[in-house]
């Protein structure tokens, strides 16, 4: 499979861009000084929250904590089926 | 005249804060700029070395801040440079032995006298960086393109802005450009990016650093790439607008160059 994938010229992905996924991972967690555990629980309740008032779909829910130069941000992309009624 | 105070720091240790603080401090003295260079490393002092002084200490910083002796008797002048000065940190001592006023009231005797004054910032984020950056109007960050160092790096830039002493600007050292093409190291760009704080120099990875250091005589005092990268930042803080060298044609240049002599001295 090795010599397969070297006669290719596959490679896995640069070590380099690994690293600046994982830094920023990282970095917002510095920062933030928030757990794993701690934003599990906050993309939970989100979810729950915004699914009182309209229908939406688990499957494309991207939530996900980045950073815009030295701002943090909580980008929510939540696809809504439709309102709830009242 | 009234100094700037500019404090070299970076989080983790051995990213070069010492040979940053030294080649910049010469390429301003060579430039005609009266500086000093203060160690604030107390007790793992190193500036010395790499400045070549270490023979000639008789008095150190915690000596003056104790009044042990004068300012001016702890102040080391170089030789081959008019206006540059060491102010060598004690070895015998710790971080405790100095606090951020007195750092503070050394830089303010000192600011009169001379156009920079350069604090060579300990690692780590206790009270030896507070020290080194209490009497700060700049701060450089030191880092290289690995991801420990950066990570430490953000770190050091959020508590800069938390005693508003700025972003700071970054210096990303180490930089080798075979391991870039490759894809196995950061690039300045990334580091920028992911930082997102003011670029004022690149360093390329250079065996004439190490050199340089074992002989005492900072690498701007001669011609290298990395000597070549440090009085290019040493202009930016002049206020020049000094573009970035293409180090991937830099170094292919310089091993010609250094092909060309070896070749010669053979035949």
């Amino acid at each position: 499979m090795n010599v397969f994938k070297q006669l290719l010229g596959y490679r896995e992905s640069a070590s380099s861009e690994v690293a600046k996924k994982r830094l920023r991972f990282v970095l917002v967690q510095d920062r933030l000084h928030l757990s794993p555990d701690r934003m599990r629980q906050l993309r939970e309740e989100l979810i729950e929250v915004i699914s009182k008032y309209v229908e939406i779909d688990r499957d494309g829910i991207d939530i996900v904590l980045t950073g815009d130069g030295r701002q943090n941000l909580l980008r929510t992309d939540v696809p809504v089926v439709r309102a709830k009624p009242e | 005249m009234s100094a700037t105070v500019i404090t070299i720091t970076s989080g983790k240790g051995g990213v070069g804060k010492t040979t940053t603080t030294a080649n910049l401090s010469v390429a301003l003295a060579a430039l005609g700029k009266k500086v000093v260079a203060i160690d604030a490393d107390i007790g793992l002092r190193n500036l010395d070395v790499v400045l070549g002084l270490e023979n000639r200490i008789v008095y150190d910083l915690v000596d003056v801040v104790e009044g042990v002796c004068r300012l001016r008797q702890a102040m080391i002048k170089d030789k081959r440079l008019n206006e540059l000065y060491l102010i060598p940190a004690a070895q015998s001592r710790d971080k405790t032995a100095v606090s951020p006023e007195d750092m503070v009231e050394l830089t303010d005797q000192l600011r009169d006298e001379f156009d920079f004054i350069f604090i060579d910032s300990p690692a780590g984020i206790e009270q030896g960086f507070k020290n080194a950056i209490a009497p700060a109007d700049r701060v450089l960050i030191v880092t290289t393109p690995e991801m420990s160092a950066v990570r430490d790096a953000d770190r050091i830039i959020g508590l800069i802005e938390a005693e508003e002493k700025g972003p700071g600007d970054l210096i990303v050292n180490r930089l080798r450009i075979d391991m870039i093409k490759r894809g196995d190291m950061l690039d300045t760009a990334d580091v920028v990016d992911v930082l997102a704080i003011n670029l004022i120099g690149i360093v390329p990875d250079d065996e004439a650093i190490i050199v340089s250091t074992n002989r005492g005589r900072p690498a701007t005092l001669d011609n290298s790439l990395a000597g070549q990268a440090f009085r290019n930042i040493a202009r930016r803080l002049l206020g020049e607008t000094v573009p970035f060298v293409n180090l991937e044609e830099e170094q292919s240049f310089f091993k010609w160059i250094s092909r060309l002599f070896r070749g010669s001295r053979k035949s």
